[in-house]
């Protein structure tokens, strides 16, 4: 058979494996074995490793290398990268490294939160639909029909317009806003991952191991989530990765349209499109946020794809 | 045929061997249009001839290119300036006028005044002679009837001309005789120069707009296919595209214009057009260059062409609330009612101004495409005050804050009595804004008072929409910032932005649908007095003496940060002359009929 369930792999009983009495060894787990296999792909461990660094960087940087980012120096304006500036200054004069790693902070938790949102959304949608079928599937199709047809640019100048000066009050100026952004681009971005689970649950709810579960008694939350998703889980990886990218590209669409952080804040998108008069005259100031941006996405693109195939159980260690 | 035969035919049509119609039934006997002859015919005319300013049409095509395309040829249905400037080419005024208000006639035989008589003593008429034996586009005799259709066509509200306001204070125009005119004003007025003078005041034809006066005005094919006493006269026009001009062949003046075709071509944004002018040289002439200075000088380095200032760009300042934005009071924000918690205390106000590092601003982001202002009255420069500096001394700022009683917190941002010094300052979405935005961020945190920033879609912003919270009238934030152009030497409309003689009216507001324009809300009964004065003198060293007075009481109160005096910045091919065609209170284009090519 070609999928072998990881249930019954780790939950088979010992007594059926003789041998193990005499070598004993510790259990192994789905997410064990997952764990194995990803070690093993070496791409997927070095984007892992890029984007942890990145990450820490953000997190850290801004408190170890102690240079405002709003800083304002004409005398250093667009200087080239040097030991004073390692990624040169912007028009103003303003540091580049530090707007660059304050600015990843918001980046990277706008494509990591809004990309969690959107997952979390679709395949709930997907499962539930896809499992239950009937009146559900037609119904939550139809409603990811409606938001597959929303023009999501006019929708979201309008969620925006509407609610920046509620959640601004509410949480802060930056605060808000950042989760009015990761909720209106998650919000927006779950239908393809809510369709691929559909089909995917669809195809797999048919099989033999389905129906010998279910003929077991298994409950239904635990034939959706044990049984089933893990099984209909990499094209979700692959489609979660890549929205992370979209997210941050989003991200600056809005601050383009003065709809997104205040005008000073740095995020990546915003540091790019600042950058794109000055191509000729300071080409360091578009290439630092821009090689972020890429590497960030890169990554992400490659720690989806060990993890899609680490987790497809089709595949044996 | 190849490219000699072509030449040969177009040679053969320039000696006048062959006629226009024989040679276009040859060319279509191989298979070429038109186009290529006339092409054919620019390239191999004798260069040195045509290059220079010789007579009517020899210097060919003159392009233009507008980043905001003409959608109207009416010029007093004009939605802005670009609309305004594409109808200067076939439109005149009676008068034009320069940055320091002298006049010039266009239309007019001479400039009235009082000492030739046709400006009224008691300030209530003024009377025009017009240029003598003059045709409009389609060999119609020009009179003063057409000036009277004119003030019929704007004075009626139902036309919904958008240059009424420069009408309103017209009791009546009368024409004395075919080539004499006099306009009466409904009360004394200084101002006699409002009227029929620069972008509001071009003359239409009545012979094509007759039936057009009122609701049916947008309806007339004038409006398309403008026409008038100009140098050229419109050809074809895709609205918001290209607008394609031919020569008037009755134009007043046998050897101009230069150019035999304009081509007024609309799109892009102000950064591509400038590289359009300057580095690739495919336009002669691009228009209205509101780009930061950094990228503009490194665009200029292109060396196909030469950037073109001129004063009155009008003035960039920051607007100081007067209400408080966060307080609701009978269902609005920025209500009246409601006084702003720290803005208005004079010493902070004092404060944000010597913290504002206008110098900075100007240099670093304008270059000579704007100079720092003390003064919100810069133009005329007649009117400009002299009493006024820049200054920017954060120690000073920080110990008028001390005096007022505000002490800083552990945030390093000041307050008293609870009242902290942050707020929010908004915007539109320009880059160039946003870096002054972070500038003058900068400066105020130095003092303690912390700013939010927020930049607005420019549409929405500068949009007279009442539904719409983010609009500069409605003014829903602590500080804003934009500029206003100058529009008339007389600065009537434009100072009316701190008068508020009756502020249900003035004050923009729930109830007139925030129609006004006094956006700080500050009601200041000196200013307005001085105000009301000015509207009457009729002296005009006492009228100089009033506006300036103006200008320093609104500086010294300081509801108003003047930040930078602007320039009009266009760009120019270097091989194209366009004289002194930068002017504030008329369109670039009002000296079309003079622009040639360099020899």
């Amino acid at each position: 058979m070609a999928s072998v369930p990881p249930s019954q792999a780790a939950s088979a009983p010992a007594a059926i494996r003789p041998y193990a009495e005499s070598r004993p060894r510790a259990a192994r787990t789905m997410w064990g074995d997952a764990w194995r296999r990803f070690r093993r792909h070496r791409l997927a461990m070095a984007g892992a490793t890029v984007f942890l660094v990145l990450s820490a960087a953000t997190v850290i940087g801004p408190v170890v290398y102690r240079v405002g980012i709003n800083t304002i120096d004409f005398h250093a304006s667009m200087a080239p990268p040097s030991a004073a500036h390692p990624f040169g200054t912007n028009d103003l004069g303003q540091d580049m490294l530090a707007r660059v790693l304050y600015g990843g902070r918001l980046s990277i938790a706008v494509g990591i939160t809004a990309m969690l949102m959107s997952v979390t959304v679709g395949t709930l949608m997907g499962a539930m639909a896809g499992f239950f079928g009937r009146t559900t599937d037609l119904l939550l199709m139809r409603v990811t029909d409606v938001f597959l047809s929303l023009p999501s640019l006019p929708l979201l100048l309008l969620v925006i317009y509407l609610y920046r000066d509620t959640l601004a009050r509410l949480f802060g100026p930056q605060f808000g806003i950042f989760w009015l952004i990761v909720v209106v681009i998650g919000g927006l971005n779950w239908m393809p991952t809510a369709r691929l689970v559909r089909a995917g649950f669809l195809a797999v709810k048919e099989k033999e191991f389905i129906e010998a579960a279910r003929s077991l008694g298994v409950g239904t939350l635990s034939q959706i989530f044990r049984h089933i998703l893990p099984n209909v889980l990499s094209p979700v990886i692959v489609s979660a990765t890549l929205s992370v990218g979209s997210a941050i590209i989003a991200e600056s669409t809005l601050s383009f349209l003065g709809l997104g952080f205040p005008p000073d804040t740095p995020t990546w998108g915003r540091l790019l499109y600042d950058s794109q008069n000055y191509l000729d005259m300071a080409p360091h100031m578009a290439l630092f946020p821009g090689l972020m941006i890429c590497l960030a996405v890169l990554s992400v693109n490659y720690v989806g794809d060990g993890l899609r195939d680490a987790l497809d159980p089709r595949r044996l260690p | 045929m190849g490219r000699d035969d072509l030449e040969l035919l177009a040679r053969d049509l320039r000696n006048g061997r062959i006629s226009r119609r024989q040679a276009i039934a040859r060319l279509a006997a191989v298979g070429l249009s038109a186009g290529s002859l006339g092409s054919a015919l620019t390239a191999s005319s004798p260069g040195p001839a045509r290059a220079a300013a010789g007579g009517r049409g020899a210097s060919g095509v003159l392009k233009l290119l507008y980043w905001q395309a003409p959608t109207i040829l009416n010029p007093h249905l004009s939605q802005g300036t670009k609309d305004f400037h594409a109808a200067h080419l076939c439109c005149e005024a009676l008068l034009t006028v320069d940055a320091a208000g002298n006049f010039a006639p266009v239309l007019a035989a001479n400039v009235p005044s009082r000492a030739n008589g046709q400006v009224a003593a008691d300030g209530r008429s003024v009377t025009y002679k017009l240029k003598q034996g003059m045709k409009w586009a389609d060999g119609r005799p020009f009179t003063s009837d057409d000036v009277v259709f004119t003030y019929q066509f704007v004075a009626n509200k139902q036309t919904g001309a958008t240059t009424y306001g420069s009408y309103v204070n017209v009791a009546t125009v009368v024409p004395v005789d075919p080539y004499t005119v006099k306009i009466t004003f409904k009360t004394p007025t200084p101002a006699w120069y409002v009227p029929f003078v620069g972008s509001n005041g071009m003359i239409l034809p009545r012979h094509a707009l007759d039936g057009y006066v009122g609701s049916n005005a947008r309806n007339a094919p004038f409006n398309v296919k403008a026409f008038g006493t100009g140098p050229y006269m419109v050809d074809t026009f895709h609205p918001g595209d290209l607008v394609v001009y031919k020569i008037n062949p009755y134009y007043r003046d046998p050897g101009k214009p230069a150019f035999s075709q304009v081509q007024m071509k609309g799109g892009g944004d102000a950064t591509s057009a400038a590289r359009a002018a300057l580095e690739t040289g495919e336009y002669d002439y691009a228009w209205n260059l509101q780009v930061e200075w950094p990228v503009l000088q490194g665009i200029a380095k292109g060396g196909k062409g030469q950037i073109l200032t001129g004063r009155g760009g009008g003035v960039e300042q920051l607007y100081l609330n007067q209400s408080d934005p966060n307080k609701m009071v009978d269902g609005q924000r920025s209500s009246v009612k409601a006084p702003h918690p720290f803005l208005t205390d004079p010493k902070v106000r004092q404060a944000l101004v010597m913290a504002s590092d206008r110098q900075t601003i100007a240099q670093q982001l304008y270059g000579t495409t704007g100079d720092a202002t003390a003064n919100t009255l810069t133009t005329p420069t007649t009117l400009a005050s002299k009493d006024t500096k820049v200054v920017f001394d954060i120690a000073r700022a920080n110990q008028l804050l001390d005096e007022a009683g505000y002490t800083r917190g552990p945030d390093g941002i000041r307050q008293k009595n609870g009242v902290k010094l942050q707020g929010v300052y908004q915007t539109s979405v320009n880059s160039l804004r946003q870096k002054e935005q972070e500038i003058i961020k900068a400066g105020w945190q130095q003092i303690g008072v912390a700013m939010t920033l927020k930049s607005i879609d420019a549409g929405v912003f500068f949009s007279s929409s009442p539904g719409n919270n983010d609009t500069w009238a409605h003014f829903y934030t602590d500080v804003e910032m934009f500029t206003t152009g100058f529009g008339s030497p007389f600065p009537s409309a434009y100072m009316a932005r701190w008068y508020t003689g009756d502020p249900a009216k003035d004050i923009p507001q729930k109830e007139n649908d925030w129609s006004g324009i006094a956006c700080t809300r500050w009601i200041d009964k000196t200013f307005n007095d001085l105000y009301d004065e000015a509207q009457h003198e009729l002296d005009p060293a006492k009228s100089r003496q009033l506006w300036i007075k103006m200008n320093d009481r609104v500086v010294d109160q300081a509801v108003a940060i003047p930040l930078v005096d602007r320039k009009i910045v266009s760009a120019r091919a270097n091989t194209l002359d366009t004289g002194p065609n930068m002017t504030p209170f008329d369109d670039e284009t009002w000296n079309i009929a003079d622009w040639k090519r360099r020899a």
